[in-house]
Formats: C-alpha cells, sequence, structure tokens
C-alpha cells in the first residue's frame, strides 16, 4: 500500500498552506512522516533545515503537532496539560515560565487553567491542544483539521488565531475539508489517491487549464428547483459538467454556446425563472474537476 | 536516553491521584485477595465431619471411635441406625465419612479374634480423601497393636510398649501447616498478576486515548516514557508487597525465618521484573481488551506452572520452560526460600540473577519495540 506517492512540494516561512484532499487520500500519513512518527520507505523530507530520517530530534524540537482527535490528557488540567508538554521539551526556569505565559495569553485559556481538559468545550479543547503545541516556540505547526466538529463561532476564532501565528513567522501546514479555511490559505495543495495533484494560490488554481479547458467556460445558474435542473442539464450535450452550489448551480459548458442556451435548456422542463451569468470556478470546482479527472484517468494505470 | 522520565513520571502521578478507586482498588485488592485465597486454599484435613453406625455395645467400640476422635481429623456430628442412614448421609454431603462398627465386634476382641470395621470415605474431594485413608489407617493399625500389646502383656509382663515407635519429624514447617506454605506463594502469585496488569494498560491506555501520539512528536525517549511510566506502578508495588507481607505475619502467623531486608530487597527486584513484562504487553497491545488477554499469558502460568499449586519437577519439561520464563516461578523460591528455610543471598543467587537478566531483557525489549513501530 502506498499511502504517499512522490509527492514533492516545498513551504515557506510563515505561511499558512492548506492540504486539502478526500478522506483517505493520504493526508494524515504525510503529516506523520513529516513529523516523525512514522518512517517513509523511500525518499527523504526536510522540516525547517533537518532531515525527517537522520535529524529527527531536531525537528522534533522545532516543530508543533495537534492531532486529528484531540489527544491530551483528560484527566489532567489545563495548565497541568501545558506543564507537561513544556517539561517534556525541556523547558525550565524563567524560560518555562515565559513560554507558558506567552501560549495562555495568544490562546486565551487563562480562566480555564484549573479546569480538567475533559470538561472543555471543543473549541476550547483545540486551544488546549494549541498552547500545548506552541509551548516550546516550534518554527511550524502541523495541524491535522483542526476545525473538524467544532461550531462556526470556535471555528473562525481558530483560523484569526493561526493568521496571528503565521504573521510572527512561525509556518502552519493545515489540512482540512472546509473551501472557506482553503480559501483563506496562501497557498493550497490537493493530494488525490495519494498523490499531490496540484498546488499553488487558490487564485492561480482558479486558472489552471485542468480545470477551465480552452474550449469551456463557467457559468452559475440561478433557479428554483435545483436538483431537477441539475439533472436536466447533466444531460444536454454542450454541458461538460455540473454540480450545485450552495443555492445555485455551478456549470462547465462549451464556450461557443450562449449563456441563454441554458434558459432555452431549463424552459422545456418547466423552469421559467432561471438567471445565468458568467462564473470563475471555485475552489470547490477545482477540486471536483480534478478529483474526476484523476479518478477518470487512475482507473487503468492506479492498480500497481 | 531518559529524557522526559521526570516529566512522564509526575506526569503519571497526577493522573494515578485523580482517579482514587483504581489506586483504593490497586492497594487494597492484594490484600483481600491474600485474606480469600489464603483462608480458601487450606490442604489440612481437620475436623472431618464423621457420622457413626454403632452395632456393638460394648466399651471396646467406644475406645474406637474416642481413638478416631483423639487425631483431630474426625469429628463425629451424627449416628445412623441402619446402614441406608449412613450411606445417605455421605451420599446428601452431611458427612465425609462413615465409621460402621459391627455387634460382635467387642465379642470378637476379647475372644481374640479378628474384628472388622468397615470406613467409608467420600471420595470426591481428593485431598480429604487420601488424608483421611491415611489416618484411618494408622488408627486401625494403633488400635491393633495397642491390643496386641496388651494381650503381649498379659502373657509377658516386660513387653510394656509397642513393639515400633516411628516418631516423625517434619523439617522447616513442623506442624505441616499449609499456611505457611500457601502464603508466601500466594503473594508471589498475587503480585505478579497485580503488577503486570497495572503497566499492561499504562500504555495502552494512552494509545487508546490518542495522547500517545502527541507524547511520540516530542523529544520524550522511550527509556525516559518507560521508565516514567514503571516507577510509579513500581511504588504502588512495594506498598503492596509490604501490606501482603503484614497480613502474611499478621494475620496468618506465617514467622519469616531469613531475613525481612533481604526478602524487601528482592521483592523490590521481582517488581521491577513483573513490570516490566506489563510493559513489554503493553507495547503490543492494540486495546485494553487485547492488554488483558496478553496478560492472562502470564497470569495462567504464574499461578498453574510456577510450582505454586503443583511441585514444578513433576511437569514434563516444556512446561517447566514455560514456568521458568514467568517471573513469579523465581519469586515463588525466593520467597519460600527466605520465609520458610530461612535462606540467605547466596543460597538464592540463581534465581536472583535470572530475574535481573529477565527485567533488563525486558525493559530493553519494551524500548525497542516501542522504538521500532512509531519511528
Amino acid at each position: 500500500m502506498t499511502a504517499v506517492d512522490n509527492l514533492s512540494l516545498s513551504v515557506e516561512n510563515g505561511e499558512i498552506f492548506g492540504f486539502l484532499g478526500p478522506n483517505g487520500s493520504g493526508k494524515s500519513t504525510l503529516i506523520r512522516m513529516l513529523c516523525g512518527l512514522i518512517t517513509p520507505s523511500a525518499g527523504h523530507a526536510r522540516v525547517a533545515g533537518f532531515d525527517i530520517l537522520s535529524e529527527t530530534d531536531e525537528v522534533r524540537q522545532t516543530i508543533g503537532y495537534m492531532s486529528q482527535q484531540f489527544s491530551l490528557y483528560q484527566d489532567l488540567t489545563v495548565w497541568e496539560n501545558v506543564n507537561f508538554y513544556a517539561h517534556v521539551y525541556g523547558l525550565k526556569g524563567a524560560r518555562l515560565e515565559e513560554r507558558r505565559n506567552a501560549v495562555i495569553d495568544l490562546t486565551h485559556i487563562g480562566p480555564f487553567r484549573d479546569r480538567r481538559a475533559a470538561a472543555l468545550s471543543g473549541g476550547w479543547k483545540q486551544r488546549l491542544a494549541l498552547s500545548c503545541a506552541l509551548v516550546h516556540e516550534p518554527k511550524i505547526i502541523f495541524l491535522d483539521e483542526p476545525t473538524a466538529g467544532i461550531d462556526p463561532v470556535a471555528r473562525r476564532e481558530l483560523w484569526d488565531l493561526f493568521f496571528q501565528l503565521a504573521s510572527t513567522g512561525i509556518t502552519l501546514f493545515v489540512t482540512t475539508h472546509y473551501m472557506d479555511e482553503a480559501e483563506r490559505c496562501a497557498r493550497v495543495g490537493y493530494i488525490f489517491n495519494s498523490k499531490l495533484i496540484t498546488y499553488g494560490e487558490p487564485d492561480d488554481l482558479k486558472k489552471l487549464p485542468d480545470v477551465t479547458p480552452a474550449d469551456a467556460k463557467w457559468a452559475e445558474v440561478t433557479c428554483p428547483n435545483t436538483t431537477v435542473a441539475l439533472a436536466e442539464l447533466k444531460r444536454a450535450p454542450y454541458v461538460h459538467d455540473a454540480t450545485i452550489f450552495g443555492q445555485s448551480i455551478h456549470l462547465l459548458m462549451d464556450s461557443g454556446e450562449p449563456l441563454d442556451r441554458i434558459k432555452l435548456t431549463l424552459k422545456q422542463i418547466g423552469i421559467t425563472e432561471a438567471e445565468v451569468q458568467p462564473a470563475r470556478p471555485s475552489l470547490e470546482d477545482v477540486f471536483v474537476t480534478l478529483t474526476k479527472r484523476y479518478a477518470g484517468n487512475g482507473r487503468g494505470g492506479s492498480s500497481r | 536516553m531518559f529524557k522526559g522520565f521526570g516529566s512522564v513520571f509526575y506526569k503519571e502521578v497526577i493522573q494515578i491521584s485523580r482517579d482514587p478507586l483504581t489506586l483504593g482498588l490497586m492497594l487494597l485488592v492484594p490484600m483481600l485477595q491474600l485474606l480469600l485465597f489464603g483462608y480458601a486454599i487450606n490442604t489440612d484435613v481437620r475436623n472431618i465431619k464423621t457420622a457413626v453406625y454403632n452395632l456393638d455395645p460394648g466399651p471396646q467400640s467406644r475406645d474406637l471411635l474416642h481413638a478416631f476422635e483423639n487425631t483431630d481429623y474426625f469429628k463425629i456430628v451424627s449416628y445412623a441406625g441402619s446402614d441406608e442412614e449412613l450411606n445417605h448421609a455421605i451420599v446428601s454431603g452431611r458427612v465425609k465419612i462413615g465409621i460402621k462398627i459391627p455387634p460382635d465386634y467387642s465379642d470378637r476382641l476379647l475372644t481374640n479374634r479378628q474384628a472388622t470395621v468397615l470406613v467409608l470415605i467420600d471420595g470426591s474431594d481428593s485431598s480429604i480423601a487420601t488424608q483421611s485413608l491415611q489416618v484411618v489407617s494408622q488408627v486401625g493399625l494403633t488400635e491393633s497393636l495397642s491390643r496386641l500389646s496388651s494381650i503381649l502383656q498379659s502373657r509377658d509382663s516386660r513387653t510394656s510398649q509397642l513393639p515400633v515407635e516411628i516418631r516423625p519429624k517434619m523439617l522447616f514447617n513442623p506442624d505441616s501447616r499449609s499456611a505457611n506454605f500457601m502464603v508466601p506463594g500466594l503473594i508471589a502469585v498475587i503480585l505478579q498478576i497485580i503488577t503486570t496488569l497495572l503497566t499492561a494498560f499504562s500504555i495502552v491506555r494512552e494509545r487508546e486515548r490518542g495522547t500517545l501520539e502527541q507524547l511520540l512528536v516530542t523529544p520524550v525517549r522511550p527509556f525516559g516514557l518507560m521508565l516514567g511510566k514503571l516507577v510509579p506502578y513500581g511504588l504502588i508495588g512495594i506498598v503492596e508487597t509490604l501490606t501482603v507481607l503484614t497480613v502474611m505475619r499478621l494475620v496468618f502467623d506465617v514467622p519469616i525465618n531469613g531475613s525481612l531486608w533481604l526478602l524487601l530487597a528482592l521483592s523490590l527486584l521481582f517488581l521491577f521484573t513483573a513490570l516490566a513484562i506489563g510493559l513489554l504487553i503493553s507495547t503490543k497491545a492494540q486495546s485494553q481488551m487485547q492488554a488483558l488477554q496478553l496478560a492472562w499469558l502470564i497470569m495462567l502460568p504464574s499461578v498453574l506452572l510456577s510450582g505454586f499449586m503443583f511441585p514444578r519437577d513433576s511437569m514434563p519439561i516444556v512446561m517447566q520452560v514455560v514456568g521458568y520464563l514467568v517471573p513469579a516461578t523465581h519469586f515463588m523460591e525466593i520467597i519460600r526460600g527466605i520465609v520458610l528455610r530461612g535462606a540467605t543471598l547466596v543460597d538464592l543467587l540463581p534465581e536472583v540473577i535470572t530475574l535481573v537478566v529477565m527485567g533488563i531483557l525486558l525493559l530493553v525489549l519494551s524500548a525497542f519495540r516501542f522504538r521500532k513501530k512509531l519511528a
């Protein structure tokens, strides 16, 4: 089994790098490799300039890691958890105090310092996890789906924190399933079937020729009864692809066809109130298109 | 090499103290087990309930029954009026022994003919059966001899004693008290089981809760982690050892013939080895359930193959080897040696060396397995 296959990319200092891909595509495996939790069968990687195979200890001192599930001691208090990790990283004396105060100030978890971790809500648990991952002042921090399962307000606040961290020069490597989070990243990488399919700035990805072929253009259709409309539009010969996107339909169509052709198609099935506008592909369009494309190509060749 | 020991140790102590129920059980359970089993596993046979069907009116039959009762092995609890009644008393389990004295018992003795007494023994409890059989024959023999001697005496007044006198003497455990033999062995078994379980769960628990992964991205060293986990439970093990030794001395009244300090020192060594086995299990098991199942692999041989219940010398060689691999086997020798025979360190050197080697090997193996798995 190859979970991460011939993947190469480099991430700049102080940026937030978003890492996307369907479940099981190898995102977590890659992060675990970079953190030294598992050894790659071949290849090499440098994290903060240190080789992950031969300089494991240096790597561990310079990275922070927040895993998918909450993985701190539930029966210890906030304060004891932070202290434990500070001690494990060998912090002592004034430095210990300074770092402890710094992470608690940053995450605002001070009021809960004597509460057991088990009694914290999802968002605060993540803040505690972040505090522990930051206590030794890492240069890079790996966040594996940090916002999975927490409410939208906490999610937004957590991202504000991430930006604050990035502004201090810390590099953040974040995996996520949320497109809005991906849009906020300086750069994103997309992994599918253990392969890095593409990476770059979100705006550049939207301009990829794979996403918008030369003979095609994107349109956004707003109409009632979107599910019926979608089924009809997918059958239309001039439509390459269509998906529901919130209240509207995003579709890729022949660039030679006028947008009004869509209205005609919809009129045939009784939908008269349709609004059609030219659109730019969203990041979701990018990934859905790429996934389909590579899943189609992969059918013949991915069985090795 | 031991980086992270202090912090893991401190964290573990807090976590243990957060769970007072478990801590209480850890400390109490060994003592309870010792008390329960110490009283229950008693191979001394005493006061066996006995029924009597006496058809003989003469004083000779009463002498015989007194002889039976005087051995302390038998306690006559009921008198039967017929063969069926006697038989039923045994079948129903009310008594273990039935004695039937025939109507002509006195007559035959007085006329110097052989008299036969029927003794029924319940064979369903083997230890009672074998011991009763012995004692019954002994009583019969003694009776015969004393009768014989009185006959002889009447003819020749010089012979006033039985022709043969056997006075057995047992070494080390003169009263043949099973407590002296069982309780120290029981301590070895109980400590082995409890300590193995303690550590077997410790790392698996972190794995199950996902905290292990977080711990492994830190610079904590396998040895630091292992020792940090082992030492707090070792301390609990010491308290447990002291409790069970106190119970042994005060409740079961087992005297310690050798040096108490030597016993304590070697108990420490044993605890270390037993805990290390738990650690090894912990590195293998993926869940607490698996850890428990693996722990049984150690727990069963430490009961059955350690020499606790059955003598190791009479086991097939394969079983002896398996038993050898269990630390409890060696500690069994040590604790029985010190408590019963007053053995010194020199006497116990082979066991001590085995435990030291075992403990170190186990710890290194655990740390190695642990590193390999996650590196």
